[in-house]
């Protein structure tokens, strides 16, 4: 590995530690850093500001925080990612360690590969386990003492200490850093200032004391110009902020809290009128149960309302969405998804709501999914929701999962809708006026959505009596036989209209393969890498078919039947994806389908896709 | 048809209401609970209540959970919009209902099993937000829809038909209403028309949550001997704390009141309750003493009517939220849907 032991360069010379490792060592803008720290340290705040300095140096960047569930004192690992190619997916791999958490540190030196470096504070001998591994021993403390005088600020500045060891070793663009120290505190002009002190002593640190052994560079790009950088759960606020949102409800859970928390900050901001008054309400309910029957009260009558929970919420809202399905009831969920089963582990990621989801409740049940893959489908995606949900009366539901929702991630910036509000097939008083009345469960269009009529529509044959229990078209209760079938081939009808209007999927035929990759929502970022990597590595071609909704659009068993071998990849045990796509393919698809699972709890990467393909393929 | 020859004397119209609305406006749909059911004579408050009031039908959202009781807003006011929801959680739908549209009148019609089994926890929570929204307990201790067992109502000692006694405590959701925040409770009977409209009409007239736990005896499952919820029984064991009387907005005040002897309370619309005091010292606006009176009355076997508690300051739960004027439900996507600058100021922030 670099054998480059020569001192860095003098304070500020952004530049110096490149010129000191050998051109043939470097590894540049293509490597990953991780950073041990304890919960409830502060140290998100560093991690952000390094993350954002990558970014504003041009160089694509991920940021992912693998944390506990806990307030403060365990382990938590944020895991930075520089990609000058943008892959944006988990990397096994780690190169550069800061080792912050002595609890762990053992562990997390073990876990280097060799030749990888670890900066670490100095009270801590780690070089006792690894000979192989560049040290970067760091007198955090005493750095931290002479920055700053405030002994019960010390824990928070510490972490700063390493983003400027780190933007020393590798030579960093010290404007953007302090650019983005900055920014990070932008309201708290004290804080700014004491941690770029903060910064600035363990850069000048680095620079003096330490020497340059690790072949890890960053070097400007301009690959993030014009990007943003947000978390999928604000994207999909901001989503339905612009969707129009006017009611919403919630209990708080990991990891969909954010959702709403951001989307408070939002409203606050952009929704209040100017004599003072809200153009929404959002109330924090007792549980789920009653988060979802706020939603479906205020869908039928008339707003746009939406809820936001992960899989345990998910259990609880079984009864009331068997009920949006059967009196048709429009409503948004959003489920950042967790590992479940039970309470799972509620900080790490998985795509495992999709079959509870697809058929939740009792009876014949089935609700529309939309699958977002990144922030700007959360934010498309949103909007899509609500007017999907209006258009076609029934909940439904946005499955993002913890590692888009909670993680931060470039984007485009988001692209203002042209298309106006759909708001779906609603009788208004003048309606009613024309047509002298109006059946609630009528197919009229042969589309079978019927039409609906609003609370306070001011016609005395505007109410109907809605109900869960069996009605007939004009919504009077049923129980006889040939009402109920005929109301439950309309339902099933109106799911095949459904498949007609969801986002179809997004397909990428190269025409020279016989082998297709079906993913969806955030296996995407890995399995693109993958793609890149079967090519690369054993010149194998794939085609590649992104779900991005349920029920299934006509493209999808097209591009099933056009492959020899489709392999189905998904983050969950049982091949939740794959299920659903059997159930929904004829049978001769049904063969070809084969499937990748991953469920540790980690997100996808694309190594894992890549090995476990072709393992089935036995190249 | 036939000709009128000369002027017969004009034919008394039918009676109509301040709107010019006929009792029969506010109907509903024949019922199909057992004959002499209790709730059948509430639902028959309920349309004379809103008639007398003159309560535009389709200004009302009718919203119940599961069971006998929530079946009954199917058989009153078939002019306005309703919605039988699932068991035990008409208050969320009611809660998210009222939030679309604030400017509807909210009227929630549940069971004793609905509200003190499986719904104890929206209930809490409904009467802990004061939504503006009158709560109606058809309460007769049972589960009639599934024939006749004990609901948590049901009086210590109490019997099923079968025999089986009660050997649990009950819940008083008069107690709990008064402790979570309710801003009117009373109690009364399905049998006493007189109490039980004037109380609704007071409920009407009233802006927060009106919790109205109406005994209402289950003619087929516990109106037997040894049962505390037959009619027999609250007849003998009834003690009203108050006679409630009712003067609407619209109507001239005709009758002076004693202060010594009567609590006059002027409600949210102008409107002004009667309460003339038979328990010598119940005060109704004193949260504590409506709590120690249900308490006491539970001591000695009584059924204790009228309005326990109201109060008439205290925000409801949409005036809290600070809500625009019009309903969410219908604003124009002008108002909902933020500009392109905004967009692109908050794309800005996150370059």
């Amino acid at each position: 590995m670099a054998t480059g032991n020569v001192a860095v360069g003098a304070p500020g010379a952004g530049s110096s530690a490149a010129l000191q490792t050998p051109t043939s060592k470097r590894i540049i803008n293509d490597f990953s850093i991780q950073v041990a720290t304890v919960n409830g340290s502060g140290s998100q705040s560093a991690n952000l500001v390094l993350l954002k300095s990558i970014f504003g140096m041009g160089i694509p960047v991920s940021g992912k925080n693998l944390f506990p569930s806990n307030i403060a004192g365990l382990p938590t690992w944020y895991t930075i990612r520089a990609s000058k190619q943008g892959y944006v997916a988990r990397r096994r791999e780690i190169e550069l360690l800061v080792a912050m958490n002595a609890e762990t540190a053992r562990e997390d030196i073990l876990s280097l590969p060799a030749g990888g470096a670890a900066i670490y504070d100095e009270s801590q001998n780690l070089k006792q386990y690894r000979d192989d591994v560049i040290c970067y021993p760091v007198p955090f403390d005493k750095l931290t003492a002479a920055v700053c005088p405030e002994a019960k600020l010390r824990k928070l500045v510490r972490n700063m200490i390493y983003v400027g060891v780190v933007a020393q070793l590798l030579a960093m663009d010290l404007t953007e850093v302090e650019k983005a120290v900055r920014r990070q505190f932008a309201k708290k002009q004290k804080a700014a200032d004491l941690n770029w002190g903060a910064i600035k002593a363990g850069f000048d640190y680095a620079a003096t004391s330490l020497t340059k052994q690790d072949p890890l560079l960053l070097e400007r790009m301009h690959a993030t110009e014009g990007k943003i950088i947000i978390d999928g759960n604000a994207a999909a606020a901001l989503g339905a902020m612009f969707a129009g949102v006017t009611v919403v409800t919630w209990y708080p859970i990991t990891p969909s809290s954010s959702v709403v928390e951001s989307l408070i900050d939002f409203m606050k901001k952009y929704r209040v009128e100017p004599d003072g008054k809200a153009s929404f309400a959002i109330v924090q309910a007792e549980d789920e149960l009653a988060a979802i029957g706020m939603v479906m009260g205020a869908g039928w009558a008339g707003a746009r309302s939406m809820t936001s929970t992960s899989g345990p919420g998910i259990s609880l809202m079984a009864e009331f969405a068997g009920l949006g399905y059967f009196a048709e009831l429009p409503g948004v969920i959003f489920d950042i998804q967790r590992v479940g089963p039970s309470t799972g582990m509620p900080t790490r990621t998985m795509q495992g709501d999709l079959l509870s989801i697809a058929y939740l409740s009792h009876g014949d049940t089935k609700h529309v999914m939309l699958l977002p893959a990144s922030v700007a489908e959360c934010y498309q995606f949103a909007m899509e929701a609500f007017d999907l949900t209006e258009q076609l009366q029934t909940p439904v539901f946005v499955l993002s999962d913890l590692d888009i929702g909670m993680n931060n991630w470039m984007s485009d910036p988001f692209v203002y809708p042209e298309k106006p509000l759909q708001r779906g097939k609603v009788l208004s008083k003048d309606d009613l006026e024309r047509l002298g009345g109006f059946e609630r469960y009528k197919d009229v269009d042969g589309d079978a959505i019927p039409y609906r009529t609003l609370p306070g529509t001011d016609h005395p044959k505007a109410a109907y009596f809605t109900r869960g229990s069996g009605h007939n078209e004009k919504a009077l209760y049923t129980e006889r036989p040939d009402d109920y079938q005929n109301l439950m081939e309309r339902l099933a009808r109106k799911f095949d209209t459904a498949r007609t209007m969801v986002p179809a999927p997004e397909v990428v035929q190269t025409g020279k393969s016989n082998i297709g990759l079906i993913a969806f929502g955030s296996s995407d970022f890995a399995v693109r890498e993958s793609r890149d990597q079967l090519l690369k590595e054993y010149g194998l071609e794939t085609d590649y078919m992104r779900l991005r909704a349920f029920p299934f659009s006509p493209e999808v068993q097209a591009f099933v039947a056009a492959h020899q071998r489709v392999y189905v990849i998904e983050q969950n045990r049982d091949g939740q994806m794959l299920s659903l796509l059997k159930l929904d393919l004829p049978a001769a698809d049904v063969t070809r389908l084969r499937s990748i699972r991953h469920f540790d709890g980690l997100p996808l990467d694309a190594r894992t896709v890549t090995d476990k393909l072709v393992l089935q393929e036995e190249i | 048809m036939a000709t009128i020859v000369g002027n017969p004397p004009a034919a008394p119209g039918p009676k109509k209401n301040r709107l010019g609305l006929q009792v029969l406006d506010y109907r509903g749909g024949k019922t199909t609970l057992c004959a002499g059911c209790g709730h059948n004579a509430i639902s028959e408050r309920i349309v004379d209540a809103m008639y007398e009031m003159g309560v535009a039908p389709e200004r009302v959202m009718k919203l119940s959970g599961i069971g006998c009781s929530s079946k009954t807003p199917a058989y009153f006011m078939s002019r306005a919009h309703s919605f039988n929801s699932v068991h035990g959680r008409m208050p969320s739908v009611a809660t998210g209902a009222l939030m679309a549209n604030h400017t509807m009148m909210g009227l929630g019609v549940s069971g004793d099993g609905d509200t003190a089994s499986i719904g104890f926890g929206q209930f809490a929570h409904v009467m802990r937000r004061n939504l503006p929204l009158i709560y109606i307990i058809e309460d007769n201790g049972v589960y009639g829809l599934t024939k006749g067992q004990f609901s948590a109502t049901a009086d210590l000692g109490s019997t099923l038909k079968t025999g089986v006694i009660n050997d649990l405590p009950p819940i008083d959701t008069c107690v709990m209403a008064v402790e979570l925040g309710a801003t009117f409770v009373g109690r009364s009977f399905s049998g006493d028309k007189k109490q039980l409209l004037a109380m609704l009409k007071a409920a009407i007239a009233h802006r927060g949550t009106v919790m109205l736990d109406v005994i209402s005896p289950c003619v087929t499952f516990n109106d037997h001997e040894g049962s505390t919820k037959s009619y027999k029984y609250v007849q003998e064991h009834e003690e009203a704390v108050n006679e409630v009387g009712f003067v609407p907005s619209f109507e001239e005040i005709s009758v002076d009141y004693d202060p010594g002897t009567t609590y006059d309370v002027e409600m949210h619309d102008g409107s002004h309750m009667r309460l003339r005091k038979l328990h010598p010292d119940y005060d109704p606006t004193s949260r504590i003493g409506a709590v120690t009176a249900l308490m006491e009355a539970h001591h000695q076997g009584e059924v204790l009517t009228g309005v326990f508690y109201v109060d008439t300051t205290k925000p409801s739960f949409t005036d809290m939220l600070n809500l625009v004027d019009e309903p969410l439900a219908t604003l124009p996507e002008s108002r909902v849907r933020p500009s392109r600058e905004v967009l692109d100021q908050i794309m800005k922030r996150h370059q």
